[in-house]
């Protein structure tokens, strides 16, 4: 059964700003479906003693020294930038942002 | 910039009718020499884009690594405001479309923040003291900042575009979140103002953050929301964004309980959103609309491990903690037998630092109050400055009160003094030796004035004669006038009441 539907998808869609049509919406849920329920396996052989794993590799405090490192200069920082003024990237004025 | 005004009801009638219900969250920013994520350093005020590097700019391959130094500034964080410290704890990413993250999301801790269930007790103006509970205190990074360019005001309405300086964006930033602050009633402004001060003031005791408002180094968002005095469900709550100076905590609180209250009256439900304050017409204006169902979709960030703490490491961090701000006035109140008024003045003026160090110089509590709540703060006030920034040092006022206690100098010629020290003429003795200032003790020239008062004030005179010993105030007044203030006050006193047969 699928977990995710046409409307998930253009929900997730309009989070991530991304314009989809009709057919990509029909299209996308039903690959999507394939795909979560694919990945649904995992709960077969993981049971309820199992936590949620987000880093399966047992690591943890990798902390780095609060030391000044190399940086970008402006014009290397502003090379990927589609436009550009004042040294800073320019923008759309964009409403209703935090 | 808004044509239309809301409507407020007058601040008392709101609290005859309705409860305020508070709850604030306040950005700290840290004050390591690196970002949170990248070793670009953390410093206000450069080249735009320059502490930047390929993790700050989201570029694709990069990989964050966490500033150690960070970690143990939130532990610190934590521990001052008695929270509970997470064994374990995550970063998590917090997705959203803006051009201030160029990552598309947001660096922080959702589930599990670092320290959680704590609390801090607010001491008001008046000494009473309001316990506020901390629901958590969390790790995340600093925006870039954006400039609206093409508007009129230099708001976003109206904007055409936008500039975006990324050097603050991985700035360490701690979040502190209050739990819903209930029972304050009409002390809800104050509180909010004091609230946010105690904060300022405990990350600042703590070195971890250079707490300077006014760069926004602390930034709070302030929840009000109201409801009926019977009721007991809170009603329906706003956050005000970026509310940046202590004066604009209180009075932001104040008008959105203002507004509430009028809203409420009018029969229409209050808007669940953000509204942002605009100190010029000390009102707010709406936002956009936030449900609680924000939907970021949080998620583990897989590019970062687990922060493991253990008891020995907090322990550590737990004894490098300095005293505690408000328990080291209440040492230092103790310690200098200051009545309430007295240290209360002294904090407020900012100088309770500068007595302590003057003391520690070698003078009493009770100068070392009069020099800075007197004279100094007069300066300061004049010259629009700090207390502590007008140069004076506690050594000098040592000097200047060696120099009034042996009799060589008066209160009224110690201002000349300080005046010739601050304009680089010498020490304070040098100073006297070069002004002429030293007080007059030869009796010659003091009897002569004080024959030229007494004929002057002759009604006076009889007075003191018939045994009315307190109106020698105004003889000794003229003599000092007389002796261009260069005269002992209380040797005059002396000659005055010998001089007319008087036992003093």
């Amino acid at each position: 059964m699928a977990e995710i539907n046409r409307d998930d998808v253009a929900h997730l869609a309009r989070l991530a700003h991304i314009d989809m049509n009709d057919d990509e919406l029909d299209r996308m849920a039903e690959e999507l479906a394939v795909i979560v329920d694919a990945i649904k396996t995992v709960s077969e052989v993981a049971g309820d003693d199992v936590p949620a794993t987000s880093h399966p590799i047992p690591l943890s405090n990798v902390f780095r020294d609060d030391v000044v490192g190399e940086t970008l200069s402006n014009e290397e920082a502003l090379l990927g930038a589609p436009d550009n003024a004042d040294g800073r990237f320019k923008v759309p004025a964009i409403l209703d942002g935090e | 910039m808004t044509a239309v005004t809301d409507e407020v009801l007058s601040f008392d009638e709101a609290m005859e009718k309705y409860d305020p219900v508070l709850g604030f969250e306040v950005h700290v920013e840290l004050n390591t020499k690196t970002k949170m994520f990248s070793s670009a350093p953390n410093a206000f005020g450069d080249v735009p884009n320059t502490n930047v590097t390929p993790v700050d700019l989201g570029l694709p391959g990069v990989l964050p690594v966490v500033n150690g130094v960070a970690v143990e500034s939130a532990i610190k964080i934590g521990l001052a405001l008695n929270c509970k410290i997470a064994e374990k704890c995550y970063f998590a990413r917090k997705n959203y479309f803006y051009p201030d993250t160029p990552k598309n999301f947001q660096t922080s801790q959702f589930e599990d923040p670092i320290a959680y269930d704590g609390h801090i007790d607010i001491e008001l103006a008046d000494g009473t003291v309001f316990r506020v509970e901390i629901e958590r205190a969390h790790m995340e990074e600093d925006a870039g900042k954006l400039t609206h360019m093409g508007g009129s005001t230099g708001r976003i309405q109206g904007a055409e575009f936008s500039l975006v300086d990324y050097n603050r964006a991985g700035v360490p930033l701690i979040e502190i979140v209050t739990k819903p602050i209930e029972g304050a009633g009409s002390r809800a402004p104050e509180l909010a103002k004091a609230y946010v001060a105690a904060i300022r003031e405990i990350v600042k005791n703590l070195g971890v953050s250079d707490a300077r408002m006014e760069r926004g180094n602390v930034r709070c968002d302030a929840n009000v929301s109201l409801r009926p005095h019977d009721r007991e469900t809170f009603g329906t709550r706003t956050e005000t964004k970026n509310v940046n100076s202590l004066r604009s905590v209180e009075h932001a609180v104040r008008y959105e309980i203002q507004r509430h209250a009028a809203v409420l009256d009018s029969g229409t439900p209050i808007i669940q959103e953000t509204r942002h304050w605009h100190e010029d017409t000390r009102s707010t204006t709406s936002g956009r609309p936030k449900s609680d169902a924000d939907d970021y979709r949080y998620f583990p960030e897989p590019d970062l491990v687990p922060v493991v703490t253990n008891d020995a490491w907090i322990e550590k961090l737990r004894a490098e903690l300095p005293e505690p701000p408000a328990e080291r006035r209440k040492r230092l109140q103790a310690d200098w037998g200051y009545s309430d008024a007295e240290f209360r003045d002294v904090v407020n003026a900012g100088v309770m630092s500068s007595i302590e160090d003057t003391i520690a110089a070698g003078v009493s509590a009770a100068v070392a109050r009069k020099w800075w709540m007197g004279e100094i703060s007069r300066r300061a006030k004049l010259a629009d400055v700090e207390p502590a920034e007008l140069g004076v040092t506690p050594e000098l006022i040592v000097e200047l009160n060696a120099l009034i206690e042996s009799g060589k100098i008066n209160d009224k010629l110690s201002r000349d003094v300080l005046d010739g020290v601050l304009a680089g003429e010498g020490t304070p003795a040098e100073v006297v030796e070069k002004r002429g200032l030293a007080v007059v003790s030869d009796d010659g020239p003091l009897l002569e004035a004080i024959d030229g008062a007494l004929a002057a004030q002759p009604d006076v005179a009889d007075k003191i004669r018939g045994g009315k010993i307190q109106a020698v105030g105004a003889i000794v007044g003229g003599v000092m006038k007389a002796t261009r203030g260069q005269a002992d006050a209380g040797r005059v006193r002396e000659l005055i009441l010998q001089r007319l047969g008087v036992e003093g």
